[in-house]
């Protein structure tokens, strides 16, 4: 278990080394921020010297040799806007993005497990069919199309919602959090609920594939020959062994739920690491953007090892021994 | 001596429209308190069918045509699910065929014994459990305690076959369906298994339907013999005399085909053909292509004809005179 630890470890280490060079590199193709950052009439003496000031002057490997040696210390730099650390800007609006996303992953397990077993239990009745249909909709409409959406019916129309911001928010454990309050979660719902859409519709599909495989097995029809209900051997035995693949999915899932952030918090205007992301993007805050991506490698890579470790606790079978590869 | 189980014109049939395919057809047999019945078949005939139709097993396009069965003078066709809920694993169990998938890998087989009283009967976990640990027990599972809190895949195929035999026992049920249950484990094993399920069922008076393919574990095991081919039971008797005097041509087939001591040197015999698809079964008798002793008559379906001594034949041509059985 330890030695399995350590490797995974070193491996993180690495992937997020190699990260870092391809995304510090590649913050070179997208243009030159002196340009946005100067004011539109400044003479190039004063555009030089601001170059001077953010280091922007040297040569590109003498620049990535900084940034490498300041982000083994955990510094990540400071942004050419803000003129703050980047990593504080981040973990700022970390809180509000994870909230959100855990959100949106408990509204698409909450929604997709039940429907998705209940496909799989009856797969020819027209209930199941409509859920599949359903989930169809849900893969291929488009995420901001779903959040303008919701806002036009929601928001404008019933007046019910609110269509913007993160609402009133109180403190726990020194983070603020909104959705401990009413106005907090009214706020909340909305947006979790245009990121879940797409994971539901997979939940589903996940959760019918798995559950007519699992009722096919032989233990199922031995846990009926033991005269249990059928309650039973749906809750336990059917949905235990159903989770396993949905866990793994789910769990790659949150993170890509993090980064697909990105479009919702900017269609609700959702303060959280997405719409910094994109309002860093528009700026050419090159130090944001880095940290950002960089942020989102670590977060993947711990979410991964996670699952793994969660993937040990439902199914006995595995065992976290050194595997290879 | 009162049947336990009597199954009679008992017909499963499989699929809706036109593509109707009869896997059970008339069959009819009876088991009674404390009796072996070895239900005998090649893959195909109807025998695993007709055992999860006696559980209420039978899932759809699958129904039970027609015919009855009746459990401890209950007619078990057409009862609701919730009342058959309450006989199955109480007062009869099922054993299956493959030990290493009828565990549920996932849990436990403390949570998988204890869920099976609880299902049945109000009792203490904590009684629940003891009760499960004494039934590891007494089929020779060593320390019963700590192997409660294992998963299935830390037992040896025969070691969760023997699991599984456990649970069928827990409520002394008083017929056990077993399906194969030692055909998928080494010929060790299966003695062992074997033996053991003999002695359990004689100290508790269980009946016990043992269906198989396996001639030899019928003669070492079984009082009586069914034997069945495309869907019907072709022959039925006390296993001494079935297997030393076969009366249907394709009973005497099968004994034929079993490697034995006495005939060393002798090519093994072989049923020519193969089991016909129960898509397309031939008229009359389903042997009859395959049959040595087959004439026109044969293309109508003979009835079950009486031997005596509790012996019955579907067949035409018995493999000995009616005036020298009478």
């Amino acid at each position: 278990m330890l030695v399995y630890l350590i490797r995974r470890l070193s491996q993180a280490a690495l992937v997020v080394a190699v990260m870092g060079t391809i995304v510090f590199l590649s913050m070179y193709a997208i243009g030159n921020p002196i340009d946005l950052l100067a004011a539109q009439d400044a003479s190039d003496a004063e555009k030089a010297e601001l170059a001077r000031q953010l280091g922007l002057d040297r040569p590109i490997w003498e620049q990535f040799l900084i940034f490498a040696g300041n982000a083994m210390r955990g510094d990540l730099g400071k942004s050419f806007v803000y003129n703050e650390p980047t990593l504080r800007l981040i973990l700022q609006r970390l809180p509000a993005t994870l909230e959100l996303a855990l959100t949106a992953l408990v509204f698409s397990v909450a929604l997709g497990i039940p429907l998705g077993v209940y496909a799989g239990l009856k797969p020819d009745s027209w209930m199941s069919r409509t859920i599949m249909s359903g989930s169809i909709l849900g893969f291929s409409l488009p995420n901001f199309w779903i959040g303008l959406m919701l806002i036009l019916f929601f928001a404008v129309e019933l007046k019910w919602l609110p269509a913007s911001g993160r609402g009133e928010t109180v403190d726990l454990l020194g983070v603020p959090v909104s959705f401990l309050t009413w106005d907090g979660l009214r706020h909340l719902f909305l947006p979790a609920l245009t990121l879940s859409l797409y994971k539901a519709a997979l939940v589903v599909r996940l959760a019918r594939a798995g559950t007519r495989e699992v009722v096919m097995q032989d233990y199922v029809r031995f846990a009926r020959a033991k005269g249990l209900s059928y309650r039973r051997i749906v809750l336990v035995h059917v949905v235990k062994n159903m989770m396993i693949p949905v866990v793994t999915v789910l769990g790659l899932e949150f993170g890509s739920m993090i980064a697909f952030a990105v479009v919702t918090e900017t269609v609700f205007a959702y303060p959280g690491m997405g719409k910094l992301l994109i309002d860093s993007i528009n700026r050419l805050d090159r130090p944001v953007i880095v940290a950002y991506l960089m942020f989102t490698v670590l977060l993947f890579v711990i979410i991964n090892l996670i699952v793994d470790l969660i993937y040990a606790a439902i199914d006995p079978r595995v065992r976290l021994v050194e595997a290879k590869g | 001596m009162t049947a336990v189980l009597e199954v009679s014109d008992l017909a499963v049939t499989f699929g809706a429209r036109e593509g109707l395919i009869k896997a059970v057809d008339g069959v009819s047999f009876s088991v009674a308190r404390g009796e072996v019945l070895g239900l005998v078949g090649e893959s195909g005939s109807g025998k695993s069918v007709t055992s999860l139709a006696v559980m209420g097993l039978i899932d759809p396009p699958g129904r039970i045509a027609r015919g009855s069965i009746k459990f401890e003078g209950q007619e078990l066709v057409g009862l609701p699910e919730e009342d058959f809920r309450r006989l199955r694993g109480r007062r009869m169990a099922m054993i299956f065929q493959d030990p290493m998938s009828t565990l549920n890998p996932v849990l436990r087989i403390d949570t998988q014994m204890i869920e099976t009283i609880l299902a049945h009967e109000k009792v203490s976990e904590k009684a629940a459990r003891a009760r499960s640990r004494d039934a590891l027990a007494k089929v020779g599972i060593p320390s019963p305690e700590e192997r409660l809190v294992a998963y299935p895949h830390q037992f040896s195929g025969g070691m969760r076959q023997r699991v599984a035999i456990a649970i069928a026992l827990l409520h002394g049920p008083s017929l056990i369906m077993a399906d194969e249950p030692t055909t998928a484990l080494d010929v060790t094993i299966q003695a062992q298994i074997l033996a053991e399920v003999q002695k359990l069922a004689e100290e508790t008076g269980t009946a016990l339907v043992w269906v198989t393919h396996d001639l030899s574990v019928v003669a070492s095991l079984a009082d009586r013999v069914a034997v069945m081919y495309a869907g019907r039971i072709v022959e039925e008797g006390p296993v001494a005399d079935v297997l030393t005097q076969p009366l249907h041509p394709y009973t005497d087939g099968l004994i034929g085909s079993v490697p034995s001591r006495n005939r060393r040197g002798v090519p093994l015999a072989q049923i020519p053909g193969m089991t016909p698809s129960l898509a397309r079964l031939p008229a009359g008798c389903a042997f009859r292509p395959r049959c040595p002793r087959s004439t026109d008559i044969c293309a109508t379906a003979p009835e079950a004809t009486d031997y005596g001594g509790g012996r019955k034949a579907r067949c035409f041509h018995p493999l000995i005179d009616l005036e020298t059985a009478a």
